[in-house]
């Protein structure tokens, strides 16, 4: 007994001794719902932004993550435990911890919260989201002009706000330069499965699209598009390996940035709870290259259209805009306020099909 | 080729043990495997198995945690464990814990914003007719049509699952969620809410209705009638059949409890830990607590430590990942391999190993 009690003492005399040599003035966490994966998807993502961290401040930060965490009881635990161990500032990178989230943050009034996505805030908890639906806008322009059947193949995931706008915002722009193209929309209620996403692309271009957008996280349908010879734009990361000739470009989720400036405020003592919804400006929201098959023209267009939502001169939603059912929405030159974007629940006029309920 | 002999005499002593050996060999062969992913092996297993419990850090919080986590797990456990016991095999538990949980969130939510303490008893009850039914479906197919319920259990789960998802992007979406899908938050409403009855022990009406289970089922299998029926069942259908036992009795028997217990398992987690049904509100406990009844010997005692044993894998697993960067697909080969050594070793007790030349079926025998 007193020997083990003398190797533990000697033990937490060595644990002391390194924790002191290594300790960083800040430790981030991050919780991902999906394992982090190998170079595409939404998750991955969110850990390149965990990287940029640690390239930028050096030992002055350190930064942990858990994987795979289902989102409610379980994330509140690992969130929990991540505060227990010392943490300072918990970034969770998916909707669904939204209230596990508010719950840990109140029992942790030091540690600092920042919520991918999600709607609510407190002293401690910061939320962030991305304008996705303007990078939609470009890659709905480039689908109108270059589709030689006037059908865009959409796989979307969750009937959810989020998916909606994307919809919305594409077709919008698409329609702007072709009045005559038509979205087929397949809802696949799922963010990430290879086999369905395969199978709801390959419907899509029996269905005559020769334009592939993907509101979910595999790179199935960039293959079947590269398999069958049509277009397809990338999600969430640049999925050009997986269709060199069928990525016509990717919108990109970039959080380094943010997760870069959070960290450095919370570093120099200047964070405070906010909300972030930035888009192609700072390039929360990115484009991938574009890709040489789309024409000098076309890509030019793209390209001026990109820096005119950027800049704000262009907003993806600009009245007239019509609800489907024909109702007035956005009369002549007005925008569509913020509130009514997070909460979109219909499809704009000339968009076929319903929103599933 | 390698040959199976039942062995005459099977020590009880390495039966009993089997377990605790399975665990010793799953935490080797993981320290290897985490040494080969540049982890130090002690480090690793000593912030699963011991961190949880006893640091100074942790303990305190993640006690309880472990038996809010185990709880589920118990409660599927000892359903599936009957069937088992029974040669009846339902794989589906993960789809009637998910009927459960809707079931019970229908009845709860369809008196919101009502105060009465009745309500959570009936979500209670709902949850298990919800379990059961979605259970008795394979039951009948395979008593009437002879279909095989391990597939059919298990497809429902699908089936389930496309089921929870339209609920929370449907029926249940919350009105004042902005749009986005899942229920309300059963547990910030009252008459349906299942909270830590006991500040800091982790303690919900799961955890004590789990305990019952496990008492009740020791019961129920070491002194009824039943107890003993489903193991002739199990261990000689024929014999079973000449006493007079109706299969078509004992399958559905055996489904609708397990369903049961998974479906009021489903209705606990729902009001307590997870509060609101969302699209992923299954995680898993249905798959996980097959391991936990094989790992617990079947027996309802052996359940209850294999369950809570379980909970500190996934407790401890997080701790180790990050604290030590561990990836989550290791320590699901580390759980993984419980199952597989625990398996394996219970074949070696059960049955004598030889090598042959002969062809694996020889007639003779």
């Amino acid at each position: 007994m007193k020997y083990i009690k003398f190797l533990s003492l000697i033990s937490l005399f060595f644990v002391g001794i390194i924790s002191s040599v290594f300790a960083a003035d800040l430790k981030v966490g991050f919780i991902y719902v999906n394992p982090v994966g190998e170079n595409t998807g939404w998750d991955y993502q969110h850990d390149l932004g965990r990287k940029a961290v640690e390239e930028a401040y050096g030992d002055k930060v350190e930064t942990s993550y858990v994987e795979a965490v289902p989102e409610g009881a379980d994330a509140e635990r690992v969130m929990t435990q991540m505060a227990l161990s010392g943490h300072d500032m918990i970034f969770a990178t998916s909707f669904g911890f939204m209230d596990p989230v508010m719950n840990v943050a109140s029992k942790f009034p030091n540690v600092k919260f920042e919520h991918a996505t999600g709607y609510k805030r407190s002293d401690n908890v910061a939320t962030y989201s991305a304008r996705f639906y303007e990078g939609r806008s470009i890659i709905g322009h480039i689908a109108g002009r270059m589709t030689n059947t006037d059908t865009i193949g959409y796989i979307a995931s969750y009937p959810i706000p989020e998916v909606i706008r994307g919809i919305n915002s594409a077709y919008l722009a698409a329609k702007a330069v072709n009045p005559n193209i038509k979205f087929k929309v397949v809802w696949v209620f799922t963010w990430f499965d290879p086999a369905k996403e395969a199978d709801a692309a390959s419907t899509l271009i029996d269905q005559g699209a020769d334009m592939i957008m993907q509101h979910t996280d595999s790179t199935a349908a960039m293959t079947i598009a590269e398999e069958r010879g049509v277009f397809a734009f990338g999600q969430a990361s640049d999925m050009k390996k997986f269709g060199p000739r069928a990525q016509l470009t990717s919108i990109i989720d970039d959080w380094a940035p943010y997760y870069v400036e959070r960290v450095g405020k919370a570093l120099n003592g200047t964070w405070k709870s906010e909300d972030t919804w930035d888009g192609l400006a700072p390039g929360m929201a990115a484009i991938s290259e574009f890709s040489k098959e789309i024409p000098e023209k076309i890509r030019k267009e793209a390209q001026n259209l990109h820096d005119a939502i950027a800049s704000g001169t262009i907003h993806s939603f600009t009245g007239p805009i019509n609800k489907q059912d024909g109702s007035a929405w956005l009369s002549t030159g007005e925008t569509a306020d913020d509130g009514t974007l997070l909460g979109m629940n219909f499809y704009v006029e000339g968009i076929e099909g319903d929103i599933p309920q | 080729m390698i040959k199976l002999t039942p062995r005459d005499h099977q020590s009880k002593l390495l039966t009993a043990i089997t377990p605790i050996i399975a665990v010793i060999f799953t935490m080797i062969c993981g320290g290897v495997l985490f040494w080969i992913l540049g982890k130090n092996p002690f480090e690793a297993i000593k912030l699963i198995f011991w961190d949880p419990l006893m640091s100074e850090t942790f303990s305190d919080y993640a006690r309880p945690q472990i038996l809010i986590k185990a709880s589920p797990l118990i409660l599927i456990a000892l359903g599936l464990s009957i069937g088992f016991r029974a040669n009846i095999w339902n794989i589906g538990a993960e789809g009637q814990f998910i009927m459960g949980a809707l079931i019970s969130a229908c009845i709860g939510l369809a008196f919101y914003p009502l105060e009465n303490r009745f309500i959570f008893p009936l979500m209670i009850l709902g949850g298990m007719v919800g379990g059961a039914f979605w259970a008795i479906i394979p039951a009948i197919l395979k008593s009437r049509f002879n279909t095989n319920e391990i597939l059919v259990s298990l497809m429902l789960v699908y089936i389930a699952e496309q089921a929870l998802a339209s609920a929370s992007i449907g029926i249940l979406r919350n009105p004042e969620g902005s749009g986005f899908p899942g229920s309300r938050n059963l547990n910030h409403y009252p008459s349906t809410s299942n909270p830590e009855l006991i500040e800091g022990s982790g303690i919900h009406w799961g955890v004590i209705f789990s305990f019952l289970a496990i008492w009740f089922f020791y019961y129920l299998l070491k002194n009824h009638k039943f107890g003993f029926q489903i193991k002739l069942f199990g261990d000689a259908p024929r014999a079973a059949s000449f006493a007079g036992l109706k299969t078509e009795y004992i399958i559905l028997l055996c489904f609708s409890i397990s369903g049961a217990l998974a479906g009021v398992a489903g209705m606990f987690e729902l009001t307590g830990p997870a509060g609101a049904i969302t699209i992923d509100f299954n995680v898993g406990y249905g798959f996980t607590a097959i391991i936990v009844a094989f790992l617990g010997r079947l027996n309802p005692v052996g359940i209850f430590f294999a369950g809570l044993l379980m909970a500190l894998t996934y407790v401890g697993g997080e701790i180790s990942q990050f604290m030590l960067g561990i990836p989550a697909a290791a320590i699901q080969v580390f759980q993984g391999m419980l199952l597989f050594f625990l398996l394996s070793i219970d074949l070696i007790v059960k049955f004598r190993l030889s090598f042959t030349k002969q062809n694996f079926i020889s007639r003779k025998d």
